[in-house]
């Protein structure tokens, strides 16, 4: 029997292969999404074409609605919420997901693969309330610190394992519940419950991560719901998510030197027992002083991190650019590979800026320059630059930074005086070649404008 | 039966084998803009929902399609419209490049 709508899945499915292939190139990115984006159309229409379809009044209000919520959110917001968006946008995928698994659960779907429903079910919940968790956090709506409490572990994975026991009760009646009630109800309260208490001990510095294993995770969920309703553009579109998105993980947690695992157990930032008792004095500079100094540098590199992203500062970090370039000063940008909320970060917002690609630089080969270098700033960066993490006590230890604290100069734009993201005090603002520059970074950036026009 | 479940390994092998060969070796300035493209991606779910809800057939079936609808949709939208913001950065300094 011949279905064009099958036809057009597997067509879709090239079109997104396609996409993603070029979306991982940066000249051919922008047709990869666009590819992917008419797949995804020409598959969502041909939907409305499968025989015995009904209820299309209501999918049209549904599609309504949610394109609406959609598109209003995404042109709306800031570049710099961009990751707590992504996330909350697959919490929606990893909830449809789930959804759909629980109408094939109640309704006892004729599928071969209903019991893989119930995989798509508690991977869906997961990744629904894990993904909210995250935005909230990333948002600054809720505490970004881990929340931590004895035999945390332990007792999380006694709620998954509780969810799959009643997933399985309500699947195969012989095994027994103990409830009044049918088991569906705690299974997806459980799965709900666990994908909050998975989310909570994980600090801000590893969202990035957590957001990327979600992401994969919510794909997984799709692959599962598409062998419960035997459509096969999700099994494949499914997996394709899931294998991307682990390796993207993996490469995002390898870019921090940190594991899967510790990031998902290890309540990074929780605490730093090094120098509490230590008083150390930062010393600080004026914005008029740092012209002086950058007007007369030979080289110059600049390290931005998340508070140039927070301060919306990349477009006075162009200006600058512009008239230490227009002095015949070489300038160069230094990225880290996780610098920001997530990898990458940097250098999407100064691109935004009109920063040129050439002068952004990777770690490895800047960190080979700055001891060469005569001035450093540092733009809101923290952890990044932090020379802890060379030290074996450090909480930090281990992940690879940028040399900042080797150039002959080092100046820090810092909002305060607190703690980077992982909450972990920086062993280079109190270093002898340091000078701290406080204030927000887009005006203190302006100021610095000022001082090098006047001279 | 036995059939039908080799060729269901067959598919989830090889196409998570494609979409390991897809994203490795990837640049990391394209991170980012991939976690979200991917992200869009598995709105394909919406397929999904859009059949649920179509053949739900009581009410219990209807509300939880519906809201099934509106949150794949919500993903699909969104993680398009975001993805191609990032990837316009891209592309304006493409075409500058070439301007000069």
């Amino acid at each position: 029997m011949f279905d064009l709508y099958e036809l057009i899945y597997v067509a879709a499915i090239v079109f997104f292969v396609i996409g993603l292939h070029r979306m991982g190139h940066p000249k051919t990115a922008l047709s990869g999404i666009i590819w992917a984006g008419w797949a995804m159309a020409a598959a969502i229409i041909v939907s409305f074409t499968i025989p015995g379809i009904s209820n299309v009044p209501l999918i049209l209000t549904g599609i309504a609605i949610g394109g609406a919520i959609g598109w209003i959110a995404a042109t709306r917001v800031a570049m710099v919420s961009m990751p707590q968006m992504v996330a909350i946008y697959n919490g929606m995928g990893g909830g449809a997901a789930a959804a759909i698994a629980a109408i094939e659960l109640l309704g006892g779907s004729a599928s071969v693969y209903l019991q893989l429903a119930l995989g798509g079910a508690i991977i869906g919940s997961v990744s629904l309330t894990g993904s909210t968790v995250a935005f909230l956090k990333l948002q600054g709506w809720m505490k970004q610190t881990p929340v931590t409490f004895p035999l945390q572990q332990p007792f999380n994975i006694l709620i998954l394992a509780a969810s799959a026991y009643f997933g399985l009760a309500y699947l195969f009646p012989q095994i027994p519940s103990g409830l009044a009630f049918s088991p569906i109800y705690p299974f997806f309260i459980l799965s709900l419950v666990f994908g909050i208490l998975m989310t909570l001990p994980i600090g801000g510095a590893d969202m990035p991560v957590v957001i990327s294993m979600l992401n994969a995770l919510t794909g997984l969920a799709v692959a599962f719901d598409g062998f419960s309703t035997s459509n096969f553009a999700m099994v494949v579109a499914g997996m394709l998510v899931g294998a991307a998105g682990t390796i993207l993980t993996v490469a995002m947690a390898r870019a921090m030197n940190r594991s899967i695992f510790s990031v998902l157990f290890g309540a990074f930032g929780k605490t730093d027992e090094h120098d509490l008792n230590e008083a150390r004095i930062a010393r600080a500079i004026e914005a008029e002083d740092v012209g002086i100094m950058m007007a007369y540098a030979g080289s110059i590199i600049i390290a931005p991190g998340f508070g140039m992203a927070a301060a919306q500062a990349q477009f006075r970090v162009k200006e600058l650019l512009d008239i230490l370039q227009s002095r015949n000063l070489q300038v160069r940008f230094a990225i880290h590979p996780v610098a920001g909320r997530m990898p990458g970060h940097m250098n999407v917002l100064l691109a935004e800026a009109g920063i040129p690609y050439e002068l952004m630089v990777d770690m490895d080969e800047i960190n080979r320059e700055l001891p060469n270098t005569d001035v450093v700033l540092v733009v809101g960066a923290n952890d990044v630059v932090n020379p802890a993490a060379r030290r074996t006590d450090s909480p930090l230890h281990g992940m690879p930074i940028l040399d900042v604290d080797k150039a002959r100069n080092v100046i820090v734009i810092k909002r305060g005086a607190g703690k980077g993201f992982a909450g972990i005090d920086n062993d280079l603002f109190y270093s002898q070649n340091t000078r701290m520059l406080y204030g927000d970074a887009s005006e203190v950036i302006a100021a610095l404008i000022q001082s090098l026009k006047k001279l | 039966m036995i059939a039908e479940v080799w060729s269901a390994v067959y598919i989830v092998v090889l196409s998570a084998f494609v979409g390991y060969e897809v994203v490795s070796r990837v640049p990391v300035i394209l991170h980012t803009p991939l976690m979200s493209g991917s992200n869009f991606i598995h709105g394909v779910v919406l397929v999904g929902a859009i059949i649920a809800l179509g053949f739900a057939t009581d009410n219990a079936e209807r509300i939880i399609g519906f809201a099934a609808v509106v949150m794949a949709t919500i993903n699909v939208t969104g993680g398009y419209v975001v993805t191609k913001r990032m990837l316009k950065m891209f592309e304006h300094k493409k075409k500058e490049e070439q301007d000069v």
